[in-house]
Order: structure tokens, then sequence, then C-alpha cells
């Protein structure tokens, strides 16, 4: 049988079950043009996802910014009405009032803001431990990986709401123990994800080079596995935003998030749904806002996944 | 004899984000009941991609145009139910990957006898039987516990031989075997190509043979088409090409060849790089990458041309050098 | 494999018992007791409750009381719901929840998997993009939304037509009182269920194995429902575990704004309340609920793919 000569520099590729490590590999191939590029350009090309990225900066833009052009406060009640009253541009309530007479826009955007900050920083929270943890795993190997991926799976075996609800109570509904709480749990599947990857990785020519060049365990995880981890960790990012700030906005909605007199979504929408009847409004706002966010994460997160694992092609 | 399998100025094209890519441009080819047509070629050289269109087995975003004709049917324009009728009753393939051409959740005897079900409305006893037969002919050792074992169970030889089983269990006209040793091992790879010649021998039935292993190809072959860039570039009895190749290219795969009866210093590579099918050289495709190219080569296409012996090439070069 | 199952029972308890261990003493961890009310209570009547309940020992001693008590199956009384124990309460409640939870779920995969199958079918078609984006509204719109905007539709615009449905109460279960909440708790199940069955359909029907089913001349319904649908549905089948997760905390939400009886509203009372031993126990039945149906999904597994084999 002969060493087949076509097939030189071509080595026959495995089928490698996560993708996005061929994705790598393929981009290794090509000169000249990074992975990075690549991804950048074919991003560019989902129109969906592009829109949605647009989306997403007027709000984050708005919702932080505009409070200083709203003539009202979030807090602040206009005893001159003191009920749900329609939009008026005379009094400065450009969207009405809720059934206390405060501004709804006002109040819109103090809850857009705190989606946003839940989104950001507990979703920060999930990913430094969870590629802590899953890249250590994932590296070590042996009995740090069994211990740690025991512990997820028990982890994963709680109904972990649950006590999120019960932190939430004992800790008084405390506004940064929230985002604390919420990336507690969204790490789990954060760990698997980046254990997965280094797994593959682990044992690619290029980090035996650097071992072989005598680079240290944390240069290695730190110079080769995270950058090209990176990938699938920002679609994930961006695939746990949304769940985030869903996740502060169920609390909220039941009563166990935000408190008053400071709002967020969730919470609006409680109360709208308290007086749908008359001024439908109340509900619909908030709820357009909330799902309008939570639609462009979700798109973006997809449009990235599809830009950075060229398999779907 | 009559040509079984023909294939007329076949057009392969697939469409992709950066453009269409041409992977088979005009061929043409037949193979005759009981012959073996070994067709040659790197990956990307449309090889593997002229038989798919054959099957009807196109991604979704390939095109195919020509004529493909089994028995005076056109398979390029069949509906998918007529091709139904002739997949695997009367033209059946076998894969390059026994590891994951079969299905992992069925047991190995419902996957043969359900090709036998099908096409000829035999009832599951007779099924059984008749896989159990085809389990025995192509050696498989055990054959009746196999039946009731699952793919993942067996090596990746047996596997193979199993997916040879299930190409024997209609008795096609034509058998398709696409890189069926590649991913095999090597001891192992010698059994299948022994057993491909048996069922050659007794079966009767047309063979073609798709590799990029001439070795592979001498033994079993009695014709050679040697394609590159989606076009036959020489074709000929395997005593011609082997014994007289005049394409360069088939030259430079010859001389790649290892062989235990010539003594050489080092292993011979063919210099330069498998073209870009999307951005082809002009004129002849190897030309980038021909010891003996000149001008003409570079301006114009030569043309498949056949010469007295029956040998075709297509070569500005070669045919000079029988010109004078 | 039976012994596999019987070591994962094994693990569930050990489990099981950190649920308990960190939910009793977090709880007890928390400002204010069950006793507080806007006018605080006289301090004898206060210490008098405490004793009744077993509030005033030591916390280890309550905590050995209660474990004894649960391994009797006495989750013990409740102290908001004064004439009841939490073993009655969930008695009422879990069968509300678990028959909307399965309806619900039922509904999912009855609607979700085919909807997926048909857009994986005709992949880059309309249809699929059209299903698609359906599905993912049913995600993004999350069921405290979809709810009162259901509520509204068919609670007050629609109130004098045919199409009039009960927006609040359990009424006993008639039917049209469980139409709402399980439409509304089944959405985002049958959008994720449709999605994973459309990328996983899509996947499967690129494999190797699935062109040999094909170039074996079996017709395209037969190469989809024979070759690669089990295949395809591991993915659902995985996703069942976590579901029964989404289920319960949907429950809550769903349970809340349709005033249904079930444990999940139970669970938000209970924990605004500081009802102790409430919270306990729906915590404790919902982890054993999760360990149990991650359990059966990992039994659909070696059902699906031969190749797994527990040791």
């Amino acid at each position: 049988m002969s060493d087949a000569p076509m097939n030189e520099g071509r080595p026959p590729r495995a089928n490698l079950s996560v993708p996005h490590a061929d994705a790598l590999d393929k981009a290794a191939d090509v000169e000249g043009r990074s992975l990075w590029q690549d991804a950048f350009r074919r991003l560019q090309a989902n129109r969906a996802a592009m829109i949605s990225a647009i989306v997403l900066i007027v709000m984050a833009f708005v919702c932080f910014v505009g409070p200083v052009l709203v003539p009202w406060s979030y807090e602040e009640i206009d005893w001159d009405i003191l009920e749900a009253a329609p939009p008026n541009f005379d009094t400065g309530h450009y969207l009405g009032t809720d059934s206390l007479g405060r501004d709804l826009l006002a109040r819109i955007l103090q809850g857009g803001q705190v989606s946003f900050l839940v989104g950001i920083l507990a979703t920060s929270v999930a990913l430094v431990i969870g590629v802590t943890v899953g890249a250590t795993a994932g590296f070590m190997g042996g009995r740090v990986d069994q211990v740690l991926m025991r512990f997820v799976d028990v982890m994963y075996a709680v109904p972990l709401m649950f006590f999120i609800i019960i932190l939430m109570v004992v800790f008084g509904r405390n506004f940064y123990l929230m985002f604390l709480a919420i990336g507690f749990v969204e790490w789990l599947t954060m760990s698997r994800i980046v254990r997965g990857q280094t797994l593959t990785l682990k044992n690619k020519e290029f980090i035996e080079a650097a071992r072989a060049s005598g680079g240290s365990t944390i240069s290695i995880i730190a110079r080769h596995i995270i950058p090209n981890v990176l990938g699938v960790v920002i679609v994930y990012v961006t695939l746990t935003i949304p769940q985030v700030i869903l996740l502060e906005s169920f609390l909220s909605f039941l009563g166990l998030g935000v408190q008053p007199p400071m709002t967020s979504w969730g919470a609006l929408i409680a109360e709208g749904a308290q007086e749908m009847e008359i001024t439908p409004r109340t509900l619909v706002l908030p709820a357009v806002c909330l799902s309008t966010t939570l639609f462009c994460f979700n798109f973006l997160g997809d449009g990235l996944r599809d830009a950075l694992d060229p398999k779907d092609r | 004899m009559t040509s079984v399998l023909e294939i007329d100025k076949l057009f392969v094209s697939f469409a992709t984000p950066d453009g269409a890519v041409e992977a088979v441009t005009g061929v043409s080819l037949s193979v005759e009941a009981g012959e073996c047509l070994g067709l040659v070629g790197e990956s990307g050289s449309g090889k593997s991609q002229t038989f798919m269109a054959a099957m009807g087995l196109l991604a979704d975003n390939g095109t195919a145009t020509g004529h493909i004709r089994l028995d005076g049917i056109n398979l390029l324009s069949a509906t998918e139910k007529q091709l139904n009728k002739v997949r695997g009753e009367r033209i059946a393939m076998i894969f390059q990957d026994p590891m994951t051409s079969l299905t992992p959740h069925m047991k190995i005897g419902r996957q043969l006898s359900e090709v036998l079900i099908e096409h000829q409305g035999a009832d599951k006893e007779t099924g059984r039987r008749r896989a159990l037969e085809m389990l025995d002919r192509v050696h498989i050792p055990e054959a009746e516990r196999r039946l009731d074992m699952y793919p993942h169970e067996l090596s990746g030889g047996l596997r193979q031989r199993v997916m040879i089983a299930m190409a024997l269990m209609c008795e096609p006209e034509v058998i398709i075997a696409d890189e069926p040793t590649t991913a095999l091992d090597v001891t192992v790879q010698a059994q299948i190509l022994d057993l491909l010649t048996e069922v050659k021998d007794n079966l009767g039935a047309a063979i073609v043979l798709i590799t990029h292993d001439l070795g592979v190809v001498a033994g079993l072959a009695d014709r050679v088409a040697v394609m590159y860039a989606g076009r036959i570039v020489e074709q000929g009895t395997v005593g011609d090409i082997f014994a007289t190749p005049t394409h360069p290219y088939t030259q430079g795969l010859l001389a790649c060849t290892p062989r235990l009866d010539v003594e050489t210093e080092e292993l011979v590579t063919i210099a330069g790089q498998p073209p870009n099918l999307q951005n082809l050289p002009t004129g002849c495709s190897f030309h980038p990458r021909c010891p003996h190219v000149f001008d003409q080569c570079k301006a114009q296409r030569p043309s498949l041309e056949k010469m007295p012996g029956g040998q075709a090439r297509a070569c500005f070069h070669a045919a000079m050098g029988a010109a004078e | 494999m039976w012994a596999y199952f019987t070591r994962r029972l094994f693990i569930a308890i050990p489990t099981l018992w950190v649920v308990i261990t960190v939910a009793f003493f977090l709880m007890r961890l928390a400002p204010g007791g069950p006793f507080d009310q806007e006018a605080p209570l006289p301090p004898e009547i206060m210490a008098n409750l405490k004793a009744a309940y077993g509030l005033d020992q030591p916390l280890w001693w309550q905590y050995v009381n209660y474990l004894g008590n649960l391994l009797q199956g006495d989750f013990g009384p409740s102290f908001k719901y004064k004439d009841f124990s939490v073993t009655e309460l969930i008695g009422q409640g879990f069968p509300v929840s678990i028959q909307n939870g399965a309806a619900a779920l039922f509904l999912a995969v009855l609607v979700g998997i085919p909807l997926g199958a048909m857009a994986a079918l005709r992949q880059n078609s309309g249809a699929d993009h059209a299903a698609m984006t359906v599905a993912m509204t049913g995600i993004v719109i999350p069921n405290f939304v979809v709810g009162p905007l259901l509520a509204l539709v068919f609670g007050i615009w629609l109130r004098e037509t045919m199409f009039a449905l009960p927006v609040a109460g359990w009424n006993n279960g008639a039917l049209p009182n469980r139409i709402l909440p399980v439409i509304c708790l089944a959405l985002p199940f049958i959008a994720y269920i449709a999605r994973i069955t459309r990328a996983s359909l899509i996947e499967t029907l690129r494999t190797n194995y699935v062109r040999t089913a094909r170039a074996k001349g079996l017709p395209f319904r037969m190469v989809v429902l024979r070759h690669a649908f089990k295949s395809a549905m591991i993915p659902v089948v995985t996703y069942l575990g976590p579901a029964t997760v989404f289920l319960l905390t949907g429950s809550m939400v769903i349970e809340t704004i349709f005033g249904l009886p079930g444990i999940g509203r139970y669970f938000v009372q209970g924990a605004l309340n500081r009802d102790y031993t409430l919270v306990m126990g729906v915590t404790i039945l919902a982890a054993s609920l999760v360990i149990f149906l991650n359990l059966l999904v990992d039994m659909a597994y070696a059902w699906l793919d031969p190749k797994v084999r527990y040791e």
C-alpha cells in the first residue's frame, strides 16, 4: 500500500465532536486571515445580529443617559396626579404615570439600568468562576478534574432557583447580593463548556509545542488555552446575559428582587399586570422593553455562534 | 459488451457563499458488466462527486447537469421515487468510513435485511436469512451472532465487510466503492481488497473503485481513469496506464508510489499544491505543477484525445511526443 | 445496568442531605421569624408560640429533630397555615402542580418535536424561518409576560365571547381553568424543544449513516423516521432533565399569576412569609423530583443510543 502522495500535508482530520476546535484549526490553515477577522466578516453579513447589536447599544445608552434628560426621577411622586395618567407632554410625563403618579418613562429607564447591570455583573461573576473551574479541571485533569466535575454534577441536581429565592429572603433582598446569587447559579454550564474545550485543546500540537519549549502550566493556560477558548466563551456569555436578565425580572416579578422605590422591568411588569384592565400601557411597555432586549441578545448570540463556528455553512 | 452505467458530459457544481465551485467539469465515463473501473485522483479532484451525482446523493447546494444513464434510465432527471427504485437494488455504494456509515441504533441484521424488504418485498424471515448468507459470503465469522449486534460492537474491518454485504443484498448491476479501504488498517485493507476481487469475479457486476491510491487500483481494476481538478486527464487499461503513462500527472503519481521492486533513495512527490477549484489556472489545470510545461499549456486547455491503442489523455506535451 | 441505577439512587441520598442541611440553616439565618407581624406580639405570647413549634430549642437540636421527623415522612407543621401540616399542604398542592406540569410537558413534546422536525426538513425555507422566529419569541418573552397578556386577552377583551376563559382560580381542576395556565407554562418548552429538534435533526441528516440509508434506496420518510430520528432525539431527551427544573420555577410564576393552589405558589408565599417548614418541604420535594427525573433521562439514553452502557 502506498503512502498516498496526494495526501501530503493534509493529515486526515478526526471528526471532532467540538466544532469550535475545528474552526480554530481551519483558521490556522488560512494564511493572513485570522479566525477573528473571518468571524467578524461573517457576523457583519448577518443582518439580524448586526441590527440586534445596534439596538442593544442604543437601548443601553438611552437607559443610562436618558434619566438625565427626563424631567422626573423614577421615585418622585407627582402629587398633582397620584394615579395612572395618560401620556402628557405638558406635565413632562411622556409615557404617562403609574398608579402612584410616578413617571413611567423614568421608571422604565431605571428598570433598564438594573437589567443591563445585572446582565453584565452577574454574567461576569459566572464567567470568572466558570472559566477558572473549567480551565483548571480540564487542564489539570486527574483527581482535580474529577472532584470539580463531580461537584458541578451535584450542583446540577439541586433546584438552584429555590436556593436563590431562599438567599434573597435571607439577606434581605440586597441589590448586590442578587448579582452574586445569580452568578453563582449560571457558572455551572460555563465551567462544563470550558472544560470540554480545554480537554480538546490540551492535546493539540501547539500546546505540546508550548510545553516542549518549557512553558509553565500557568503561562500555557493564560497564553494558549484561554485565548483559544475565548470564541466559545464569548458566544456563551452573550447567551447567558439574557438568561440572567430574565432571572432578575423573574425574581422582581415575584417581589423577591429589586425593592421599592427602585424598580426593574420584572417589577414593572408585575405592577402593570395588576392594572392591565385600566392601563394596559403599564404592562405592555416594560414587557416590550424586556422582550426586545432578550430578543436582541439571543439573536446576537446566535449570530456570534454561527460566525465563530463555520461548520454550519 | 455494452456498458451498464454511462456518464456523459457530467458537470457538478456547488453553490457556496464565495461563489460557485465547479467540482466536476465535463466528465464522460462508462462501465461494463463484470468490469472494474478504477477512478484515481486526489481529494477535491471530483472523483467522488461524479458518482455521488449518479446516486442522487449530492449535498443540498450541489447541482449536476449532463447525463448519467443506467440501462437507459437517466439518473439525473429521475425523481426521488424513481431513484429509490434503483438505489440499493440496481446500483449500490460502499462508503469510505465504515465507522460512521452504519446507523448506530439499529442491529446489523435489520440494516441488512431492510434493503431486501424494501426492494423485493421480502418478509422479515427471508430478509434475515439472506442477510446471514451475505455475511457468510463476505467471510464474517459467527455471522449468526453478528446479526443481533450493534455496529459499535464490530471492528472497522468487520463493519466494512458489513457495508459490502449490504451493497450485495440485492445483487446490483453496479457497485460503487468510494475509498473502501482508506479508513482501515493496512492489513485489513488487503483483506477487503481480496474480498472485492472475489465479489467481482463471482457476481459479474460492474465495479467502480474510487481511490487516491494507485496501489489499490493495480490489483483490482481492469481500466483506469485519472482525474485532476474535475476532469479526466488520462484513461486506459490498467496495463497501459502502469506500463506507458503519458500524462505528466499520471507519471508523477506512479513515480511517487513506492515500489518494492525498484530501489529508491527517497520518496518522490509532485511539486506544488493541489489546485483551488474556485480559482483554476488558465489552460491546462495541471500546468503550474507540470515538469514539461510550455506556452500552449498556459493558454489552451487540452482535450481528452484517444490514441490508437485505446488509451486517452489530455496533454499537449504527450500529443507532441506521439507526433514526433 | 441495574447496579448502576441502584448506585445512582444511593448517590442521591447524600445530595438530598446536602440540600436539606443547607436549606435548613440558610432559612434560620434569615432575619425575622415566621411570627413577625406589623404590631409585635407580646413577648410571652411570642415565647409560647416559639415553644409550641420547638423554636426555643437550640438550633442543632431543631435540626436533628427535623431530620428525624423527615425520615418518618413528616415535614412538620406549617407556620403560617396554622391548621395544616406541610405534608397536608404538599399533598394538596403537588397534584395540582404535577398535573399542570405533565400536561405542559406533554403539549410541548407533542407540538415542539413536529414543529422542529418540519423546520429541519424544510431548512432555510420560509416555513423554517417563520417557525424559528416564533420559537425564538416563545423563548424570549417570559411567561410572566405571556401570562398576564393571555389573561388580558381571554379574560377581559374576549369576556363576552365564546372564547372567554377563566383567568384565576383552580375550580377543582375544571378543564377551562387549566387551559391558560398549561399553555402559558408550555410555550417556552415548545420553543426550546422545537429549536433543539431542528438543530439536532439537521445535524443527523448530514451524518454518513443517513447517507448510507439513502443510498439503499429507502424512501425519505423511512430514512428520517428509522435512521435519523432516534439519534436526533438524544439532545431533546437531554433537555428534558433541566426542563423539569424550568417546570418547577415556571409553576411558581404561573400559579401566582393564575391563583392556582400548587406547590410553586406555596413556596413563594412561604419564602415571603418565612414559613420555614413549608419552604423546606417544597425544596426537598423539588430536589427529589429533579434527581428522579434526571435518572429517568439517563435510562432513556440507554434506549436511544446502544453505545451507552452503564457500568
